[in-house]
């Protein structure tokens, strides 16, 4: 594949900065993981940092979750659904965002970098939204450095993806 | 106090007799001093050894989602309870919850002019020492072998009593006045803000310190009335969400999880501190979202019976400044 202008963005430079953040994706079926999928046949390019779940409804997301993905050893978690009022199931993620209002300034007082769980909004026709989502993260993620806080197993993630 | 204490004597007898009510909740003498345990009264006679003072603290909400659904005939039980503002908060919760419904209780309210921490007061002289206790409108007596001493309750109120502002119940049947005037805080409460002023690491590091102490033992959940569930995540086997292990990440996962559960839902009765057998200042990080979701929607647990619940219901107009929006 030819080198697009995007590489200095998105992939990681050996030389420089050698940390290659691990970021977990909960993409809501309908729009975000189509809106993913768009990005990937439109062939856009971005970092190579996420690992996806499907999941039925950005409101199927449980903040234990997200919670368990920082402990079991990712650097970062984002969470995508569609955009409010074109939910699926009417109105999954009006109640997400309350969810995640609240979810992201509790961790932040507690002491984790707010950059580390991160939400947004990704319609299934998308899909150029969506590489930038992921470059955006995947540098704000890359300048807090690896999640070694609040690690259990160091070596969990490394082993398993 | 007195007064208070023998009015509630007489109104549980008399309900009892009745049979207005099956059962009631209500505080006992503690056997240590300074102490006072939850008790359940089921005959006229009993009712007796009902008592009212300032370490009167428990939450006694807890105890109603556990009856219910354990009660044979649901309709026709009727349970009476003693309730200060933040009880009456509580319920207000459960009943939206559906936890209980508002046939099924009888409540005596108590105008509350703040509980005492005993705690507080037992770090100040030999708990072994002390033979009995003496209550005025504005002091707290400790006798013991030394002598007396005495305290000023304004100086040892409980924490969240500094700052509550519903004192008063916000629902009952009957409401009974002690001699004090019901507590109107003055100042709000200032513990969110001066821990966001800390930088983010300090920050991190003082909840490790804090939950570093956590043995585990779970009073926190079991003294928090909004915490009924059959099955608490905690012990969930399939999947299990956590390690039951002394690895820290894993007492900060519970704790961070168990709070965020109280989102919206907290009463900030300080249950859970006063349980820690560990004196963990939980609410460091339970009353963050109290306030959080007092900015955000407006909404303050146990005050309105008929507004649904901040995390029940949505408007297409909440703010989302925190999502991103790539350029």
């Amino acid at each position: 594949m030819e080198q697009s202008d995007d590489k200095t963005i998105g992939q990681s430079d050996n030389k420089t900065n050698p940390f290659e953040p691990r970021i977990l994706a909960f993409l809501c079926n309908w729009c975000s993981y189509a809106g993913a999928d768009l990005a990937g046949v439109s062939r856009f390019q971005y970092p190579t940092t996420f690992r996806v779940i499907r999941v039925p409804c950005s409101g199927r997301i449980n903040p234990l979750y997200i919670i368990k993905a920082l402990q079991s050893g990712f650097d970062g978690v984002l969470v995508s659904g569609c955009h409010p009022g074109d939910c699926h199931y009417i109105s999954g993620n009006y109640f997400a965002r309350r969810r995640f209002a609240l979810l992201k300034k509790f961790l932040e007082y507690l002491g984790i970098e707010p950059e580390r769980v991160q939400f947004s909004w990704v319609s299934a026709a998308e899909g150029a939204r969506f590489a930038k989502v992921v470059k955006q993260v995947t540098d704000d993620i890359r300048k807090c450095g690896p999640m070694n806080y609040f690690k259990k197993n160091r070596n969990f993630v490394e082993r398993v993806l | 106090m007195k007064r208070a204490e023998h009015e509630i004597r007489s109104n549980v007898g008399k309900l009892l007799k009745q049979k207005k009510i099956d059962v009631f909740i209500g505080y006992e003498k503690g056997t240590l001093p300074l102490r006072t345990s939850p008790c359940f009264v089921s005959s006229e006679k009993e009712a007796r050894k009902l008592i009212w003072n300032s370490f009167c603290t428990n939450n006694l909400a807890v105890y109603l989602p556990h009856i219910m659904s354990r009660v044979k005939n649901k309709r026709s039980t009727r349970v009476g309870i003693i309730c200060k503002g933040c009880d009456s908060r509580s319920l207000v919760e459960l009943i939206k919850e559906k936890q209980l419904t508002r046939d099924q209780i009888y409540i005596i309210g108590i105008s509350c002019s703040g509980m005492v921490d005993y705690k507080r007061i037992l770090s100040q002289v030999n708990s072994d020492e002390v033979i009995g206790v003496d209550e005025t409108a504005d002091e707290i007596t400790v006798r013991s072998k030394e002598g007396e001493r005495v305290f000023s309750k304004e100086e040892n109120l409980c924490e969240p009593c500094r700052t509550c502002k519903h004192a008063v119940p916000t629902v009952y049947d009957m409401l009974i006045r002690t001699a004090q005037q019901p507590r109107q805080a003055t100042t709000s409460d200032s513990t969110v803000h001066d821990f966001l002023m800390k930088p983010r690491e300090e920050r991190w590091q003082i909840l490790e310190q804090e939950l570093g102490q956590c043995i585990r033992c779970y009073a926190c959940r079991n003294a928090c009335p909004n915490c009924y569930c059959k099955e608490c995540f905690a012990e969930q086997t399939k999947p299990r969400w956590f390690g039951v292990t002394t690895d820290l990440t894993d007492i900060i996962f519970y704790h961070t999880i168990r709070i965020f559960h109280q989102a919206g839902r907290c009463v900030d009765c300080g249950a859970c501190v006063r349980a820690c057998p560990m004196n963990i200042n939980l609410r460091l990080f339970t009353r963050m979202l109290v306030d959080e979701v007092k900015e955000r929607f407006g909404y303050e647990p146990g005050v309105a019976p008929e507004e649904l619940q901040p995390l029940a219901t949505y408007s297409a107009k909440d703010k989302q400044d925190f999502m991103i929006e790539p350029e």
